[in-house]
């Protein structure tokens, strides 16, 4: 398992670069992982969405999917695309230190 | 493997988007007004859109059905000729045809849906179009069908003629259901 150091912290990732341990994620972590996929600064916003994947997955044990995270968490879809441009399911997936979701849908 | 421990005094692993990749666009066209050939393109649009592809669908023909105030609810799925489905349900191909069987398998089908959190149709076309999805009529088929824009969904963008709809997909890879 790769091992990559960010934020001054050696971390277990995937091939790709997402976490693979989730003890291993900080609010500290999570911003500069934020940085380094270009969102900066991370919003209260953010952070709400951010929030309800990590515990939606700890109830879970997957990664909720975009349709979920609308339907379930109850945030507007085309606001998380505002907040994680463009491919937000990976990009919100990445910041919460979470795999890619699993699900088509 | 390249990465290994060594790697921890370079650049972190991050992974990579694409968002400077080149535009991609992609595009469905729905003939179908069945409830199982609605959710191929439904489906495959929201992986698109996900992925920050521009996605365009156009409904034409039986595909009006899918955006039809009226029927978008309550599209239904026969047997009838479908060799999978009787195989599955241990039927002969010539009950398929008897009344009920339509409805008992619409409802089996939905329940299937329902349970791996799939939304109805309805649903579903909100859900792409708040993640940006284009949603066309095609002009013939609302001509034929006597339509107007009050009789189809609220999230449609508008009604195309083919020769709108080919520029508006220019460049696009294109699929037909």
């Amino acid at each position: 398992m790769p091992v990559t150091t960010i934020a001054g912290e050696e971390i277990h990732v995937d091939e790709e670069g997402f976490l693979t341990e989730y003890d291993e994620w900080s609010k500290d972590l999570g911003t500069q992982l934020a940085a380094n996929i270009g969102i900066d600064p991370m919003t209260d916003d953010h952070w709400a969405v951010i929030d309800f994947l990590r515990s939606d997955y700890q109830e879970q044990g997957e990664t909720a999917t975009l349709r979920r995270v609308s339907a379930v968490g109850g945030f507007d879809t085309k606001s998380l695309f505002q907040l994680f441009p463009k491919k937000p399911a990976r990009k919100m997936s990445y910041v919460a230190g979470l795999p890619k979701p699993a699900g088509c849908i | 493997m390249t990465t290994d421990v060594k790697d921890t005094e370079t650049a972190p692993i991050v992974p990579d988007f694409g968002d400077d990749s080149e535009d991609r666009k992609i595009a469905f066209v729905c003939s179908k007004g069945t409830l199982d050939m609605a959710y191929p393109a439904l489906i495959m649009a929201s992986g698109a859109l996900e992925q920050g592809v521009e996605t365009h669908i156009f409904f034409t023909f039986w595909g009006m059905d899918m955006i039809n105030k009226e029927t978008m609810g309550d599209l239904k799925f026969t047997p009838v000729g479908n060799t999978t489905a009787t195989r599955q349900a241990h039927m002969p191909m010539i009950f398929t045809a008897f009344p009920g069987v339509a409805s008992l398998a619409t409802h089996q089908m939905k329940k299937s849906l329902d349970e791996l959190q799939i939304p109805d149709v309805p649903t579903f076309l909100s859900h792409l179009s708040d993640m940006g999805c284009h949603l066309w009529a095609c002009k013939m088929s609302v001509d034929m069908f006597e339509l107007s824009e009050d009789d189809m969904t609220d999230d449609l963008n508008g009604i195309l003629n083919v020769s709108d709809f080919i520029e508006i997909i220019d460049g696009a890879q294109t699929m037909f259901i």
